[in-house]
């Protein structure tokens, strides 16, 4: 029997929550609403006295100033319709457990041993005139997510307002009994073996089918099987583990496959694009930094590592979470940005987490024409993902610093969801390097933090496809900020105690992909999986091997530490379990309650699958080139072009995310006069008592990939490098990471463009090596993410190819560092670099429904140049304000400028250097790479001009304090002229929700 | 001979700005800064008793779950101290009693809310008589506010101090007081010692200057020996000029004005015996 308490706001006293979902009812279905009210549903199982009952609701569950409460029976009394949302058993229910603890400890006299359990749901109450079909549209399209949600729409007068809504436990019923299925692969045909790794959702291919089938029919295998008790038939366990390690997730088999490119001028072959282009150019940029080399550790941990000075070092990466995101917007960002920060939580002996940055890739939030099957509206993606990013760290005392929001409709069908996450950590601990790791053999595998359910089973094989009918519900998680907050807290103090030997996190796979991994550093494990702490009972051995519930790190410690390592994590209030013990066997061995369940060979889980041999064919598309005229004033072209989803104000995003705490935020995201401009990076300074600081950015640029994605990985790279170098960041302490995320480029039946699809990817690999190298840059980690297609039915959506380049580097003296805003009146404005006819792929074509083809290009040579000399004039004091150009071009960054700064400007478009058709249009927002808008103070110009010189570079104008942006035409006229205000209302209205 | 200043930062179960504000008491010239985990309170490895200011940072305790700091009120509540005959709360009473100081940022003044010691009126530490709840935008947001502090209130904290700009990062800081009578105390005590106001000093209920929809635009309280203050602004989060969100484009100080709040309960307790 369970026992229902309601939670809700005395009268008179605001809901936030309620007028906020009205407003989204309003927003999103132009329904009439009057008011909504909210009321918090706790569902306790366990018997509880009355008396009982009434302490946990008097006490931690409702706030008596604001706040009052029933029990068993319901708060509700006007409402036309109420709608309930609850979670379907087994999805994390983060206040549910919360709510548990805290009634725990409050009746623990009374409790002894009785144990409760506590299930969350909320209850809406509209006050609105409208139909059935209108009230479960708003449950199903608004309020609940049905994947993981369940919710009921009551009518008034459907409701029973004696009794209310009947006590639901969503629990996780399973009678299951732990079975171990053999299946036995000797002759099966063909098609039988692709049938298995459809049905159980391996994702495996034909020729990795057969190479497992010939491996368990190999002597040495069914011998070495025989002793420890197993047939020859491989177990169910050993290929859901394959099926993981081999995942195109975990493996990245189209990085690694052997490809033969070719082009118009002829083939070549590549042996590996992550080994040729990827590590070949940060091993090139190694050397020949030669002892100014800063990287420490690269494509080898969970994440990159350099140096930030002597005593310590920076340690960063970025991963995506699209499918996830897809299906459940918020518990797929949520897990997306806590997930990511158990990558440098990982790296070597474990980081301190120090900032987050996320780019989001979204379909237009204001997408009007009908939605396929399984997809979500896009605001509702945006609206889900921005909020799971904000629990995700905000709650995790990580501040989010950087990031950006890119609008294409081909985001449809998969949304791209980056989160980043950077550590710092001593240079050396207890006497040891901390960028590296060490297992021994008879070092103890012990697992921490949260418990396994079936939640996030085949995230790795499922994320390794399209988003398609069968899509598994299992693979979406929610994370628990809170109790990863308690392990990082924990595990903190234990590294820094020395009581474990390596760390490393369960992410995709889990303890399959974890433990697997680090066997690798010793040759081998033994592990027993009816030790490890479950949820709930029912779960299958491969289940809990492959489980991806969060917030668990796996670590590897001496025996002679346990002791005080389970002493420490009991204090500390964290779960840690000994699940077995690494070894030199050579063998992955699993067992479940000392029986053998999964026997492979440590060779054959990490190399032994097969190499891909995959054709790529490039040939450069062709687009219409539009035909318009040009404008004689644009005044309103750049308020429209401001008001562009792609170059808008993101402050509504921005401000929802901490972007200070950890208290070393020197460059914020938003900057200037009203603290509303856009800032192009951010630094912060990680130790509190010095001056030197960590500089973060980013570029990303897709739309270009519409022409070529060898010009749009280099814009992305060139983008992010003059973000940093925008900030003062120092070149030369600059290193990367590459996340690319693909629509599927192997051909197939389902992807008959596959051939030039992955020579879309081969060109932009070429463009990484060619790029990173010619600035210097190296790569220290990255990652990809091949499938992010759609397809129901006939419909297919796939994403552009896209690249986010993020830079982390480093700035001796932050007091040096520069905003974007502009400063005073009379600074001088000066464009840096040249302007030419680029504007295939540009904002300004696409406001004309065109992509053209003359995409910007970067000229390495030039652009390195202009970015040294930069650097040094904002070492000197020299630089007032500098904003990179970007989207939109020129006319979009000074008109930033200018209003960040709250000032006017005066300026001449026939003084910025240009080479192309004379058109005034072409000059504002062509978006040629390398670019910045810089002012200068006017007692500054010669010096700044000095170190400038040699750099092509015009001054157009200067800052004036009269509010007015105007812009000479090139034949003299006024092509602009418009109070700074109006220009920044329109860039600040579209996403201001 | 000056007296040793020993400031306790209590962390854990989802504190997030504990090195901030040891690094604050640290430069404002504590002498003993120590970050203390509540399970070494709870298993008696370290007491209350041994220091003189208690700061109780901002974060999330328990994910703010059942509400800003509810959660973690129950445990300070009804957690047990192990190897003692008392209750974490009692200690946290003694402390009180002694005269010593409590600063409480963000969730921090939420729990001193929620646990009922602020504002405590008539030494009543034991029941809640104001809340901070959830914005009136519905929503978290970070962004830098103008305070007023109130030159007639009883707090230590603020002392000298007149206008202050600090950040405001929570989702939880709409202050409301249970009835008119309480905020009647409130005002008459001068408990209220920080309101948001305009860059000119002048209290505003008006958004986004007051953030949150706060009654009498109150930002932070005090109780009546001022000794113990809270604040949903976070004084801990402006140290140096760096972090003014300006202060490429201002002149200011090399310190930052979140240090005075520090340097005042510093100050104080090295004036006194405890």
């Amino acid at each position: 029997m369970a026992d229902r308490i309601e939670v809700g706001f005395k009268k008179g006293i605001r809901d936030a929550l309620g007028e906020k979902t009205r407003k989204r009812i309003i927003d999103n279905f132009s329904l009439p609403v009057e008011e909504v009210r909210s009321i918090e549903i706790y569902t306790i199982e366990g018997n509880l006295s009355k008396d009982e009952l009434k302490e946990a609701a008097a006490g931690p569950l409702c706030d008596p100033i604001i706040q009052h409460y029933s029990i068993n029976k319901p708060l509700a009394t006007e409402f036309d319709w109420l709608i309930e949302v609850g979670f379907r058993p087994g999805v994390t229910d983060n206040v549910g457990k919360t709510a548990r603890e805290a009634i725990e400890l409050l009746l623990h006299n009374k409790l002894a041993s009785r144990k409760i359990s506590v299930y969350t749901s909320r209850q809406y109450l509209i006050n609105s005139k409208i139909t059935k079909k209108d009230a479960e549209r708003i449950a199903s399209d608004l309020l609940a997510n049905d994947l993981i949600e369940r919710h009921q729409v009551i009518a008034r007068n459907e409701f029973n307002f004696a009794k209310g809504i009947p006590a639901y436990i969503p629990e996780v019923l399973s009678q299951d009994k732990p079975v171990v299925e053999e299946i036995n692969l000797a002759g099966a045909a063909d098609n039988h073996l692709i049938e298995l790794s459809r049905g159980k959702l391996l994702a495996l291919n034909l020729q990795e089918m057969k190479t497992i089938q010939k491996h368990f029919l190999k002597k040495a295998t069914i011998e070495a099987r025989k002793k420890v008790g197993l047939t020859s038939n491989i177990t169910d366990v050993e290929l859901e583990c394959l099926a993981q390690t081999w995942s195109e997730h975990c493996k990245h088999k189209i990085f690694n496959s052997f490809i033969t490119y070719t082009d118009s001028q002829g083939a070549i072959t590549i042996d590996s694009l992550f080994k040729k282009y990827i590590k070949g150019s940060t091993a090139k940029i190694r050397k020949a930094k030669g002892k100014n080399d800063f990287c420490l550790s690269v494509f080898v941990d969970n994440a990159g590592v350099i140096k930030f000075n002597d005593d310590y070092n920076l340690v960063f990466k970025v991963e995506t979470h699209n499918s996830p995101s897809a299906l459940d917007p918020y518990g797929g960002a949520l897990t997306g940005i806590v997930g990511v920060n158990r990558d440098p939580f990982g790296t070597g002996i474990g980081a301190k987490l120090i900032f987050n940055t996320d780019v989001f890739c979204f379909a237009s939030p204001y997408y009007k024409k009908k939605l396929p099957p399984r997809i979500l509206h896009p605001r509702r993606i945006y609206e889900g993902v921005r909020e799971g990013v904000e629990h995700g760290g905000n709650k995790s005392g990580i501040p989010t610093v950087n990031g950006s929001i890119v609008f294409d409709d081909r985001f449809l069908g998969k949304p791209l969801v980056y989160c980043g996450t950077a550590g710092f950590m001593p240079a050396r601990l207890n006497g040891q390097l901390t960028h590296t790791k060490e297992i021994k053999p008879d070092d103890l595998i012990i697992m921490t933090g949260g418990r396994i359910g079936k939640d996030g089973i085949h995230g790795a094989t499922f994320s390794s496809e399209e988003l398609h009918e069968g899509s598994p519900v299992s693979a979406v998680q929610i994370g628990d900020p809170i109790t990863q907050k308690k392990m990082t807290d924990f595990l903190l103090v234990a590294r820094n105690r020395g009581l474990y030997r390596a760390i490393t996190d369960n992410g995709a796979g889990g303890l399959s992909s974890s433990i697997g991994e680090m066997a690798t550093y010793c040759g081998g494990c033994e592990i027993d999986l009816a030790k490890a702490p479950l949820k709930y009972p029912g779960l299958q051995p491969w289940e809990i091997l492959l489980s991806e519930a969060q917030e668990r790190m796996t670590l590897a410690i001496d025996p002679r530490k346990v002791k005080y390592f389970l002493q420490l994590a009991k204090k500390m209030d964290v779960e840690a379990t000994i699940l077995g013990k690494f070894t030199a066997s050579g063998k992955f061995h699993v067992c479940y309650n000392r029986k053998t369940v999964a026997y492979l060979d440590m060779s054959f889980l990490h190399d032994g699958v097969p190499q891909l041999q995959l054709n790529a064919k490039w040939k450069a598309p062709k687009n219409n080139e539009p035909r318009f005229t040009e404008l004689t004033n644009y005044n309103n072209a750049l308020q429209q072009m401001l008001a562009r989803l792609n170059i808008c104000s993101k402050e509504s995003v921005v401000r929802q995310y901490d972007h200070e705490v950890q208290a070393g935020s020197v460059i914020k995201p938003l900057t200037g006069s009203a603290n509303d401009g856009p800032s192009d990076a951010a630094i912060i300074r990680p130790l509190l008592d010095s001056m030197e600081g960590v500089v973060v950015a980013h570029g990303i640029c897709p739309r270009y990939s519409d022409i070529d994605t060898y010009d749009m990985t280099a814009c992305a790279i060139d983008e992010a490098v003059r973000n940093a170098v925008a900030v003062g960041a120092d070149i030369d302490h600059l290193a990367g990471l590459d996340n690319f995320c693909w629509c599927d480029p192997v051909q197939s039946e389902k992807t008959p463009d596959g051939e030039y699809k992955l020579a879309q990817l081969v060109r932009s690999n070429m463009a990484i090596y060619d790029y990173t190298t010619a600035y210097g840059i190296p790569c220290i980690s990255g990652k990809d993410s091949m499938k992010n297609d759609y397809q129901i039915g006939k419909t297919k959506i796939s994403i552009p190819p896209t690249i986010l380049y993020s830079v982390i580097g480093k700035i001796k003296d932050v007091n040096k560092a520069v905003t974007m805003d502009a400063k005073c009146a009379h600074d001088l404005v000066y464009i840096i670099g040249e302007t030419k006819e680029e504007l295939g792929g540009s904002e300004w074509f696409a406001l004309h429904n065109a992509i053209g083809n003359a995409v910007p290009k970067v000229k390495a040579a030039s652009a390195i140049k202009i970015y040294r000399a930069l650097q040094r004039a904002i070492e000197n004091g020299l630089v007032a304000s500098c904003h990179d150009c970007s989207d939109g071009g020129l006319a979009v960054a000074l008109i930033e400028t200018a209003f960040a700064g709250a000032l006017g400007m005066n300026l001449d478009l026939s003084k910025v250097p240009y080479s192309g058709t004379r058109r005034n249009d072409y000059i504002l927002f062509s978006e040629s790479a390398s670019r910045f808008i810089v002012t200068v103070h006017p007692l500054a110009k010669v010096g700044f001009e000095r170190i400038m010189k040699g750099n092509n570079y015009g001054m157009i104008g200067e800052v004036t304090d009269d509010s007015l942006f105007n812009i000479k035409g090139l034949d003299g006229h006024f092509i602009i002229k418009e109070k700074i205000a109006k220009f920044k209302e329109a860039w600040q209205k579209p996403l201001n929700f | 001979m000056s007296r040793k200043v020993k400031a306790i930062v209590l962390t854990g179960n989802g504190t997030n700005c504990e090195v901030e504000m040891a690094y604050a008491c640290k430069i404002a010239g504590a002498d003993i800064v120590d970050i203390v985990h509540l399970s070494e309170l709870i298993y008696g490895e370290k007491r209350l008793a041994d220091y003189s200011f208690l700061n109780l940072p901002g974060g999330f305790l328990d994910g703010d779950d059942l509400g800003s700091a509810k959660a973690g009120a129950n445990r300070f509540l009804h957690a047990r101290i192990a190897g003692h005959k008392e209750m974490l709360f009692d200690d946290l009473l003694k402390f009180i009693n002694a005269g010593k100081l409590i600063l409480g940022v963000c969730n921090g003044f939420q729990l001193m809310v929620k646990l009922g010691l602020l504002p405590a009126i008539n030494g009543n530490y034991r029941e809640q008589s104001t809340t901070l709840t959830f914005n009136d935008s519905g929503r978290f947001e970070d962004r830098w506010v103008y305070l007023k502090a109130n030159e007639q209130s009883p707090c230590i904290f603020t002392r000298n101090i007149h206008i202050m700009y600090l950040p405001i990062r929570h989702g939880e800081g709409k202050f409301i007081p249970k009835n008119v009578a309480i905020l009647k105390q409130i005002t008459k005590n001068n408990l209220f010692a920080l309101q948001y106001s305009r860059p000119n000093g002048l209290p505003t209920m008006e958004y986004p200057a007051n953030p949150n929809g706060a009654i009498k635009a109150i930002a932070g309280i005090c109780n009546e020996t001022g000794r113990l203050f809270g604040l949903m602004p976070h004084p801990e989060a402006y140290l140096h000029r760096t972090n003014h969100p300006r202060w490429t484009r201002e002149s200011l100080p090399e310190e930052g004005q979140g240090v005075k709040i520090f340097r005042n309960a510093i100050d104080f307790i090295r004036s006194k015996d405890f």
